[in-house]
């Protein structure tokens, strides 16, 4: 997918004056956030849990090499096919590869951030094949003009109904509806043709399994069964960091996963996927394929921020962000937004290519006390601030001005003057009155609230002056 | 009993902008039977560094810091932010160096946010303030989530006889401030102040009190560019202290 993180304050400002996605983003944020509360009251030990699964991921990721190859034996031994991706064009020319060799002309595909990652359905459809999105989320930005998703859970979290409406309305020629379950009912008409007629299924992976070398999916539609069992060919493209251990290990990364994602105690549907189908069985793929992606994972293993790597993708942190729910998940620029994303798209996009990103938090830490394998993403995203720092990323002029101002702080007297200067600065642009409005040292705070005025002394200036009174009294 | 010799670092946010929250501070501790004293050349405890990426800046002035405060008794900090940064950040940021490593943990270990230190240390059971009317309390991201401060204001705050605490929705939430963010990502800062105020304002309380400055002038700003005039904005240290 297309990097549009550069530009993340043109975005992000776009998204303040979009009037539908400020509505959305308000009925979200309570939706996900409450209903998460609410959820996680019925674990006995919801903290323990927590640390139970960030040692679960840790295992894995600490030792990936040999758990990938565990899980690579295993789904050997079930008859599937694993292939190794290194980046997003070789995800391509694999799956596609794959397609010609079935004579696939059509693909079901449920949700998969990788294949965003990869920019797959562009690639398919260069190479003459059809992919369907069938999560409805999906498919709804699919037929918009394959909008990008806003949100790794709920892709068109920022559209509102009206929207999608129009967006049926005109695509499908049928009269224009407002009815949800209308809406969804027509969706699913059109799509049953295609899970009919797909020669190839495609899904994403929550988790792989070493020891059975199984895929878990976790979805809410159902739709993700009609890929996976319809098609005579079904691919599984994850990245490698997917991996657990044994199958126990689900029990307790499930307890966390649909509750910190959706509010769910489980979500709807829940799979796990072995092997090609057997002669005395009915349902289930012909031909089976893992496509195991790096994309810039290997390189994160064992460096910084290699804690990153536990991640399972529930979209908590941003549901939780402040900066998320004021200006939604576009406004990140690539595949992942929120927390999670300002982490992930420096590390797989390139630290150049996103310099905002890491910058655009309060680092109030919302994210990290929600995660449920306890990343500490507010540290991930400070140590890149300091990647950046490091490599000279940074403006000039900020980088100027934090030596300079971090030399003058370890000078007490010289810091003492400064600091008396600028209080007085200060209460001279007030002109008398409590507030300053336009502030040229620092005008975007001014862009949209004041700057309550100083008092007009330093403490340290009348703190002296106050000994000397005591003093000499 | 011999007094308790308290450093009170005065972080460089009050310094600059409200020195009476130094002194409400000031006047609690002393209030409370404490020996204060601000070191003359303290001046910022380096986190705008460290969270700007500057870690050379940062480990300097951590240095810095430890120097000029580890030789009492306890230190105490108007900001649960700032607070947190020498309690929970100083050891992180010096951990290549054991020497500086060892003497930052043994500052974390006797660091407090004020008003946790005045409830968990010195217990006191009375404060001069003299507040009277509504307020709501804005719980600041760091103090909250690392320090554990949420009883502590609200306790002592319910010693001062005129005060009548009325809970925002929110509370917990983010007000947007975030340090460099808000010069950085002006608009989308204020756009989450405006969240935080719009409770504020439901909460019809006649003040918003919090721990942090910083949290408190971006409150501030919003609330008068939304042309709210009267509800008043203050430092816990100011309300517990009364006048100074
Ligand atoms: S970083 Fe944590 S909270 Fe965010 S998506 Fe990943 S697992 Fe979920």
């Amino acid at each position: 997918m297309e990097i549009k993180s550069m530009s993340f304050k043109a975005n992000a400002a776009g998204s303040l004056a979009n009037v539908v996605l400020q509505g959305t983003l308000k009925n979200t944020k309570g939706k996900f956030v409450t209903k998460r509360a609410e959820a996680i009251k019925d674990l006995d030990d919801f903290e323990a849990t927590r640390d139970a699964a960030a040692a679960i991921r840790n295992k894995v990721i600490d030792n990936l090499d040999l758990w990938l190859e565990r899980f690579e034996q295993k789904a050997l031994d079930t008859g599937a096919t694993v292939l190794w991706a290194r980046d997003g064009a070789e995800v391509c020319r694999l799956v596609t590869e794959i397609a010609k060799k079935h004579g696939v002309k059509k693909v079901t595909k449920s949700k998969s951030m990788l294949s965003e990652e990869a920019g797959l359905n562009q690639a398919l459809e260069a190479a003459g094949i059809q992919p369907v999105e069938t999560d409805l989320g999906e498919y709804i930005l699919q037929i918009n003009d394959n909008e990008p998703p806003s949100h790794i859970i709920a892709p068109v979290v920022h559209k509102g109904l009206d929207e999608v409406a129009d967006l049926f309305h005109k695509v499908h020629g049928t009269p224009r509806k407002t009815d949800i379950p209308a809406l969804t009912r027509e969706a699913r008409e059109v799509l049953r043709s295609h899970f009919l007629s797909a020669e190839m299924g495609l899904s994403g992976g929550n988790f792989l399994v070493a020891e059975t070398g199984s895929v878990a999916l976790v979805t809410n539609e159902g739709n993700g069964r009609m890929v996976t069992t319809l098609p005579k060919v079904h691919v599984v493209i994850t990245g490698i960091e997917k991996v657990i251990p044994p199958l126990e290990d689900l029990s307790t990364l499930m307890r966390l996963l649909p509750r910190s994602a959706t509010g769910q105690s489980i979500s709807n549907y829940f799979s796990i996927l072995t092997g090609v189908k057997k002669p005395e069985e009915h349902d289930g793929p012909e031909h089976l394929y893992f496509v195991l992606v790096d994309s810039g994972r290997a390189d994160v293993v064992g460096s910084d921020f290699h804690a990153m790597l536990r991640c399972i993708r529930c979209g908590a942190c941003m549901n939780h962000c402040p900066v998320y729910q004021t200006i939604g998940g576009h406004a990140y620029g690539w595949v992942y937004p929120g927390p999670m994303g300002s982490v992930l798209t420096p590390l797989y996009a390139g630290i150049e290519n996103a310099i905002d990103l890491p910058h655009a938090a309060t680092l109030c830490n919302q994210c990290g006390v929600v995660c449920p394998v306890k990343i500490p993403l507010p540290d991930l995203l400070r140590k890149l601030r300091e990647k950046q720092t490091e490599r000279g990323l940074r403006p000039l002029t900020e980088r100027i001005g934090l030596r300079l101002w971090a030399w003058v702080a370890q000078r007490p007297t010289l810091y003492a003057l400064a600091a008396s200067f600028g209080a007085r600065y200060l209460k001279w642009l007030a002109a008398g009155s409590d507030r300053i409005r336009v502030l040229p040292t620092a005008p975007e705070w001014t862009l949209g609230r004041d700057f309550p005025a100083p008092q007009g002394k330093t403490f340290r200036e009348l703190y002296a002056a106050r000994r000397k009174t005591a003093s000499r009294a | 009993m011999a007094r308790v010799r308290v450093g009170l670092f005065v972080t460089c946010l009050v310094d600059l902008m409200r020195p009476r929250i130094g002194f409400a501070s000031l006047k609690l501790l002393e209030t409370a039977g404490c020996e204060v004293i601000v070191p003359e050349t303290q001046t910022c405890c380096g986190q705008p560094a460290w969270n700007s990426g500057d870690a050379p800046g940062a480990v300097a002035l951590a240095k810095k810091a430890i120097a000029e405060f580890e030789g009492f008794e306890y230190v105490v900090v108007p900001s649960g932010s700032c607070g947190d940064h020498i309690r929970t950040e100083y050891p992180n940021l010096l951990a290549a160096e054991s020497e500086w490593r060892d003497r930052a943990t043994a500052l974390a270990s006797h660091t407090y946010e004020l008003t946790d230190f005045l409830v968990n240390v010195l217990k006191v059971d009375s404060v001069p303030g003299d507040y009277a009317g509504s307020i709501t309390y804005h719980d600041s991201c760091t103090g909250l989530r690392s320090m554990g401060i949420k009883e502590q204001p609200r306790a002592l705050l319910a010693k001062v006889k005129g005060v009548q605490l009325k809970e925002m929705n929110g509370c917990e939430e983010c007000c947007g401030f975030g340090g460099t963010f808000s010069v950085k990502f002006g608009e989308v800062s204020a756009a989450i102040a405006e969240r935080k105020c719009d409770n504020v304002l439901a909460s019809g309380a006649k003040a918003v009190v919090g721990g942090d400055l910083g949290c408190l002038l971006s409150i501030e700003g919003k609330l008068r560019r939304m042309g709210n005039e009267t509800t008043q904005v203050l430092h816990v240290a100011e309300v517990l202290a009364g006048r100074v």
